[in-house]
Order: C-alpha cells, then sequence, then structure tokens
C-alpha cells in the first residue's frame, strides 16, 4: 500500500503513466524506470495504516486475492481519466473482481490486510443494486413529492445520489408519470368542469391516490404482465373498492355519477387496474342489491374491505355477444347445483376469489328466461381454469378460461331466483357499460396532457408543433371527443341515479361513443408524438393497446347500436 | 393529554406551472388549481399521528383565507382532526406573516391548545416566520424545522434539521412546532374520511374578532419571473477563471 502513496503524490498532474508491478521483485517501474520500493512492509505503524485506510483514492484496493499487473494499471489509468473528467468520489462499495494483489511473500501485507478488511466491515456492507433502486425510489417520491423545496439536504447520502435520481425522474417523466400537471379550470379539458364542491373533493382524493400508487408503475405492470392484486387490495381502505355499494355493508353508498368521476381520476393513471376495480365494483353491487340478507352478510363486507375480489363470468366460447344463448347447465342435485360447461375472457381468473357465473338452470328454455346467476367461491371443487391468454393490451390481469366440470355449489349460491338471472346480469351491465367509458375518458385525458405537452417542447420547422395550424385544429377536435364523451357517461349515470327510463339506451350511448371517440383520441394523441409515440417509453402506445379492448367487451359497440335502435324505433 | 392546533393553508398547488400577470402585479391565481401547502400536509398528519399514539385528545385544524379555504379545512378534518375554526379574509396575499402570526396566536389561546404545530414555510410565500413569529407573541418555545418528534406528555424531545446536520432539543409544552419535510409521509383523506369529514364542525371567525388589523401593511411593488439561464463561458485555466471573475467585480 506504501508504494502507491509515492504514485498519488508523484503523478497528480494525470499524466498517461505505464506502470508495471513486478511481484517478485516487489518493484514498481513507471515508464521504464525502475524504482526500488522501500522495505517498509514489515513495519506499517498504526498511523499509516489508518491514513491508507481513510484516503477515498484506494477505496476498492483491498488485499483480497490475486490481481494483474494489467489489472492495476487499467484501474489506475480509469482513476486518473475520472478525476479528470471530475465524476463524484466513488462509494466505498469493494469490487470483488478488482481486488489489490496479494504478494505470496507478504509477512507485513498479511497486517496490513487484516486492519483494512476489518476497518472496511466496520463501515458498509457492500451495496447492492437493490439498495441503489431503493434509494432512487425514495430521491424520486420526495422529489415528486416537493420539488421545489430546497430543504435542509441533511441526507448526503441522497446529494451524492443526486444524479441517479435525476436520471430516474427524468426516465419517469418519459413514461409520463410527470404528465398530471395541475390542469386549470379554464382549459376545456379540464376534468372537473361543471361538478359541485364535493365531487371535486372526491375527484381530488381519487386523483392524488391514483397519482401516487398508479401512476408510476403503470408501464411497470404492462410489460411484466404483472398483475398488482396487492394494490388494489389496499385501495379498499380508500373506498375504491364499494363505490356504489350500500353502506351497510361497507361501501361507499356514491351515485353512478361520482363513482364516473372517481373512475375516471383513477383511469387517467392506469387503465387497466381501474378497469378491474370496477368489475370488482360491478359484482359487489350485484350482491348488494339482488342477493339474500345472508349472502349479502357473508359476502359484501368482504369484498367492500378487498379481503375478496370478484370476478364477473358471462361470456362463453360459444356465445359472446349473443350472451342469451349461454350453455352452461345448472343442474339441481338435492341441495346443491352442480354444474358443467365453461366460460372464456374471465378478467382475474384464477386470482380471484368469488365468481359470478350465469348459467341456464332451466334447460328447456332457450333465451334469457332459463339464466340464474350462481356465486361460486375459487376453491370449489370441479372449478378450475386455463391458460393465461397473451392479449393486446389490458396486459397487467390474467385472463384465462373457467372450466366447471360437476362442480357442486350450495343452492344457497344462487343470487336472486331462478330464471332471473339475466335481468340481474343486464342491470350490471348498465352500471359496468358507464364504468367502462368512464375508462376510456381516464385513458383519453392521460394521453391529450401527453400530448399537450409534447407538441409545446418538440421543434419543426423552426418553431414549436403548437404553432402548426393542423396540429392546433387536430388538438381542437380531439378535445372535443374528449368532452363529448365525457358529457355523455356523465349524462348516462346520472340517468341511472334519477332512475330514468331510458337509462339502458343511454348507458349503450354512453358507452359506444366514448369507447369509440376515446380510442381515436388515444390515437391522435400518438400520432401527434410522430416516432416517439410508437415507443414504449412514452405513455401513449399503452394507452392505445388498453383503450383497444373497450369497445369490445361489456358489450360490443355493435350490440350497443342493437339496444339503442331497438328502444329508439319502439316508441 | 395535549390538545393539538395545526395552522393550514390554501396556496396555489404545487405542481401548477406558475405564471405572472402581464402587469406584474402579481401571480395569476384565477381558475388555477388550489390545495393544502404540502408542509401543512405534514403538519397535519404529525397531529394525527399523536392522537393515534393517545399523546393528543383533540385537534383543531384553522386556516385564515376567503371563502374557499374551507376545502383545505375539510382536507385537514378528513385527514384526521377534529373540529376546523375558519378565519374570514378576503384578501390573504395582503396579508404579513406577523399578522397571521398574531391570529394564530389568538386562536391557540381561544381554543386552550398545548401544541401549535404549523408547516415551515408555505410554497407561495417561502417566507417561514409564521411559526418562530407566533412562539415570540404567545411566549412560548419553540422548535422549528423538525425532523421528528417525540412527545411524552409534558415534554418533547426534537430533532431539528440544522445546516450542520440533526439537532436534537428537549421543549417544555406549550410549544409552537413547525415541521419540515422529512419527518412523515401524509396520509391520503380517504373517500370514507372525506365523507365523515362533513359532519365535523367548523367555526366562522373574523379577524375582528381575534382583535388583529387586516390592513396592508406591505406593498408589492413588482413580480417578475426569475431572468432565464444565459449561455456559460468555459475557461482555459484557473488564472483566466480568476481574471473573468475580477472583471466581473465577483471577487
Amino acid at each position: 500500500m506504501f508504494p502507491l502513496l509515492k504514485i498519488r503524490y508523484y503523478d497528480v498532474s494525470l499524466k498517461l503513466v505505464a506502470v508495471t508491478y513486478d511481484k517478485d521483485r516487489h518493484e514498481i517501474h513507471f515508464g521504464g524506470k525502475q524504482q526500488r520500493l522501500p522495505r517498509k512492509r514489515q513495519t506499517t505503524s498504526a498511523s499509516e495504516r489508518k491514513r491508507t485506510d481513510s484516503l477515498d483514492a484506494f477505496d476498492d484496493i483491498k488485499p483480497k486475492s490475486e490481481v494483474t499487473t494489467n489489472d492495476l494499471k487499467a484501474r489506475l489509468l480509469k482513476r486518473m481519466r475520472e478525476r479528470k473528467e471530475g465524476k463524484a468520489s466513488r462509494s466505498r462499495s469493494p469490487s470483488p473482481k478488482k481486488p489489490f494483489g496479494e504478494s505470496s511473500s507478504s509477512g507485513g501485507f498479511g497486517k496490513l490486510k487484516d486492519s483494512a478488511e476489518k476497518a472496511d466491515e466496520k463501515t458498509k456492507k457492500p451495496e447492492t443494486s437493490l439498495d441503489r433502486l431503493k434509494r432512487r425510489l425514495q430521491a424520486r417520491k420526495r422529489k415528486e413529492k416537493n420539488p421545489d423545496a430546497d430543504g435542509n439536504e441533511s441526507d448526503l447520502e441522497s446529494i451524492a445520489q443526486s444524479e441517479t435520481s435525476i436520471l430516474a425522474m427524468l426516465r419517469s417523466v418519459r413514461k409520463g408519470a410527470k404528465y398530471q400537471r395541475a390542469l386549470s379550470a379554464s382549459s376545456p379539458i379540464f376534468p372537473g368542469s361543471g361538478l359541485n364542491e364535493d365531487q371535486l373533493v372526491w375527484q381530488d382524493a381519487a386523483q392524488k391516490w391514483g397519482a401516487a400508487e398508479l401512476g408510476p408503475f403503470s408501464a411497470e405492470w404492462d410489460a411484466k404482465c404483472h398483475y398488482p392484486i396487492d394494490v388494489i387490495k389496499s385501495s379498499a381502505e380508500q373506498g375504491f373498492l364499494g363505490l356504489y355499494t350500500s353502506e351497510d355493508v361497507g361501501g361507499m353508498g356514491l351515485s353512478r355519477l361520482e363513482t364516473s368521476i372517481v373512475v375516471e381520476a383513477l383511469s387517467e393513471h392506469c387503465v387497466p387496474t381501474t378497469a378491474m376495480m370496477t368489475i370488482h365494483n360491478m359484482v359487489s353491487w350485484m350482491i348488494d342489491v339482488n342477493g339474500t340478507p345472508e349472502q349479502r352478510e357473508e359476502y359484501c363486507p368482504r369484498l367492500t374491505s378487498g379481503e375478496i375480489i370478484g370476478s364477473y363470468c358471462l361470456t362463453e366460447p360459444g356465445s359472446g355477444s349473443d350472451a342469451s344463448a349461454l350453455a352452461t347447465t345448472c343442474v339441481r342435485d338435492g341441495d346443491d347445483y352442480v354444474l358443467n360447461g365453461s366460460k372464456c375472457f374471465i378478467s382475474g381468473a384464477g386470482v380471484h376469489d368469488l365468481y359470478a357465473v350465469m348459467v341456464r338452470t332451466d334447460p328447456a328454455t332457450k333465451g334469457p328466461k332459463g339464466i340464474s346467476c350462481v356465486l361460486i367461491p375459487k376453491d370449489t371443487p370441479g372449478l378450475s381454469f386455463g391458460a393465461d391468454e397473451t392479449k393486446m393490451g389490458w396486459k397487467s390481469h390474467p385472463t384465462k378460461v373457467l372450466i366447471m366440470e360437476n362442480c357442486r355449489v350450495p343452492v344457497s349460491n344462487l343470487l336472486g331466483v331462478e330464471g332471473k338471472g339475466f335481468n340481474i346480469a343486464m342491470s350490471g351491465l348498465n352500471g359496468g357499460r358507464v364504468n367502462i367509458a368512464s375508462c376510456s375518458l381516464g385513458g383519453a385525458q392521460k394521453a391529450m396532457l401527453a400530448a399537450k405537452e409534447h407538441l409545446g417542447v418538440r421543434k419543426a420547422f423552426g418553431k414549436t408543433l403548437d404553432s402548426q395550424q393542423y396540429l392546433q385544429y387536430k388538438m381542437a377536435e380531439l378535445a372535443t371527443q374528449l368532452v363529448t364523451s365525457r358529457l355523455m357517461v356523465r349524462h348516462a349515470a346520472a340517468a341511472i341515479d334519477q332512475k330514468d327510463p331510458a337509462a339502458a339506451s343511454l348507458c349503450a350511448m354512453a358507452k359506444l361513443h366514448a369507447t369509440d371517440n376515446c380510442s381515436e383520441v388515444a390515437n391522435g394523441c400518438l400520432q401527434m408524438f410522430g416516432g416517439y409515440g410508437y415507443l414504449k417509453d412514452y405513455p401513449c402506445e399503452q394507452i392505445v393497446r388498453d383503450l383497444r379492448v373497450h369497445s369490445i367487451l361489456e358489450g360490443a359497440n355493435e350490440v350497443m347500436r342493437l339496444i339503442i335502435s331497438r328502444q329508439l324505433l319502439s316508441e | 393529554m395535549v390538545r393539538v392546533a395545526v395552522g393550514v393553508k390554501r396556496v396555489i398547488d404545487y405542481a401548477v406551472k406558475i405564471r405572472v400577470k402581464p402587469d406584474g402585479s402579481g401571480v395569476v391565481k384565477d381558475s388555477v388549481k388550489h390545495s393544502m401547502n404540502p408542509f401543512c400536509e405534514i403538519a397535519v398528519e404529525e397531529a394525527v399521528r399523536l392522537k393515534e399514539k393517545k399523546i393528543a385528545k383533540e385537534i383543531v385544524a384553522f386556516t385564515i383565507g376567503p371563502k374557499q379555504c374551507s376545502e383545505t379545512l375539510r382536507t385537514a378534518l378528513a385527514m384526521g382532526c377534529d373540529r376546523g375554526v375558519h378565519v374570514n379574509v378576503p384578501q390573504l396575499d395582503a396579508l404579513t406573516p406577523l399578522q397571521i402570526s398574531k391570529m394564530s396566536a389568538k386562536i391557540a389561546e381561544t381554543e386552550a391548545a398545548d401544541l401549535l404545530i404549523m408547516g415551515k414555510l408555505a410554497i407561495d410565500g417561502d417566507y417561514g416566520q409564521t411559526a418562530a413569529m407566533t412562539a415570540a407573541i404567545l411566549d412560548w418555545p419553540q422548535a422549528t424545522n423538525l425532523y421528528s418528534l417525540q412527545h411524552n406528555g409534558d415534554n418533547a424531545t426534537v430533532e431539528r434539521e440544522i445546516d450542520g446536520g440533526l439537532e436534537t432539543n428537549e421543549i417544555k409544552t406549550p410549544a409552537v412546532l413547525s415541521v419540515d419535510l422529512r419527518i412523515n409521509q401524509p396520509r391520503y383523506a380517504t373517500l370514507p374520511n372525506i365523507m365523515k369529514a362533513k359532519k365535523k364542525k367548523v367555526k366562522a371567525l373574523k379577524p375582528a374578532d381575534l382583535g388583529v388589523d387586516v390592513a396592508p401593511t406591505l406593498t408589492v411593488v413588482k413580480i417578475a419571473e426569475p431572468p432565464t439561464r444565459e449561455a456559460g463561458e468555459i475557461v482555459e485555466d484557473v488564472d483566466a477563471l480568476i481574471g473573468k471573475l475580477k472583471d466581473a467585480g465577483r471577487i
């Protein structure tokens, strides 16, 4: 160790010097010149050892195992280059690949090594990548929370790592986490326009929670196809798992309009997770309204508290839009029902705990009047699941086939009355359509905000994109599509609240209009980004993929036209 | 068990891009999103934690400002405060920290508070004076820029963030405390709590009731954006750098 001290002091002018270490003769040769090293190894005093231990330049030079002269040379050159470029001093992390050499003839070195290692063990454990990630996330959270506070940065670690945290923040900006700058009320796409004080408070609460718990992770969940069931369950304490379920079973008892506002605010941060929460909400409401007191007491509190999560199962491999032609049989056998059949495209299948399944209890009656709704818990014998479908969007959910092979459930699991299942299913779907339409609104809003920011930044032909008339007009058109969708959805939600007799067709209109238009908005915003819009680094492509399915599920938009025209032309 | 009073302020939301009015008289505030000052959220969270530890028996949140401040007060109630006090002042911008401190001191006295917790500063004024001034007016001990707070019912052991690091102090109650960023992470106002907050009582007051004169004592001469950053210059060596600094009159 002592010889290297000499290098430091003599070669501080940062020249490139060829250094070779002759192990046998214990000599270092500078640029060909020989220099004999003093044989002081045996008597390294405590003060010298201490000095060596504290020198930053020798952080990762620990006499642990063999090292070649080339390694030593390379490391010295690298350090000189770094000092020249003025990089921050590296942390004291011993790199196992490049330790200092231990001469086989080391008597004194042995002593030095022991003391150096002991000192090092006392100070710091080697930093794992997990620690670095944690530090970066903490720094990012702190920055996002209060970017203007200079604060007293008593956290010296965070100062030293400020580079990495700023980079992490920039990366999250590109992924869309920062696009939720607070919109002013004078913006035409301000989601709070026309809302009263209470509704604004709920919207704000949902926005805050979504921005913190959903927004930063949405892209990661999509990329890894990770289902954030723990985040969904944690949303229960915010009240998001029983929004329009009655208060006496643990729900929030909000109106459909308020639910739509909350769902829209949440889906601005993550569309698939919010959509899953709305499906759960639908199941919870169905049991609340149609269940016997025993069923309500057994299932609803657990659903609203997030202890169990529900799925809705109507579609079969043989019947999608023609829902009333479903073929799953349900035969009474003593005090049980025996179910046989399969359901497909079930979101949350395999993970969720309770399934509300539509089955045919009366095989003689074709059509809706022979259908009933049965609740099946996950671990019922005879219930199994297929493999995960690989989807275009909504990738964070598991979507599987549900298989019932002589699946036995007690008769008490029947929801409502036999033969009324289809009515229950359809009444649930009215709200479900408003919910899915609200999810589309949130996704489109996020895309619009991202595109708006991009247009102000990106330059072409000498000026920023937002001075190009075509793009200005295109954004105006997209904004109009977004706001008309929003109005339609809120009108339909209010119609359900007021028990409007035209509610079903209004909900169908809202779903048809909002899902199609918001998909167009998301696509248009993607186009604004140009080539960047096609990259996963930017939020638009995920929004486009996620919103595409909204025009298909909860009643395909073609069926919506059927519902509207039937009501319209029968008058 | 202590009674805690928490001061909250309604400010422009931290995420908003601030714009200066064209005439330089102030900042654009109409139809801009407002919310609770982040440091005030942290203060409320600290008070609520005291209540959860059964050290505080009641938390009174108070705010000074126009009628829209009732939203901010409702958020504080939704986070866990028990009741609120709203001092109606139509023009909050015209008030100085001294006037606010006088009002806060009066409220602390009338509500018989043992602890007065505030944020260390508000992100619009950035004064950072209110807590210290309030303590001086009340003649109570103060601990500002808190990093941690441990209260045992009579005294408090606090760590303060200072330039050199952390300073540990013991402070007797009643006292004024102001919290810094890292003391806690404020909770979300959950939907169920927001609904419960609607039923909590809010007292409405006027500055005259507190005996404070709110006539403006400060005039804002001009507000302007900070100058845009200009390009820097790369110098050859240390001598050139010193020369340039000398020319610019900096050294």
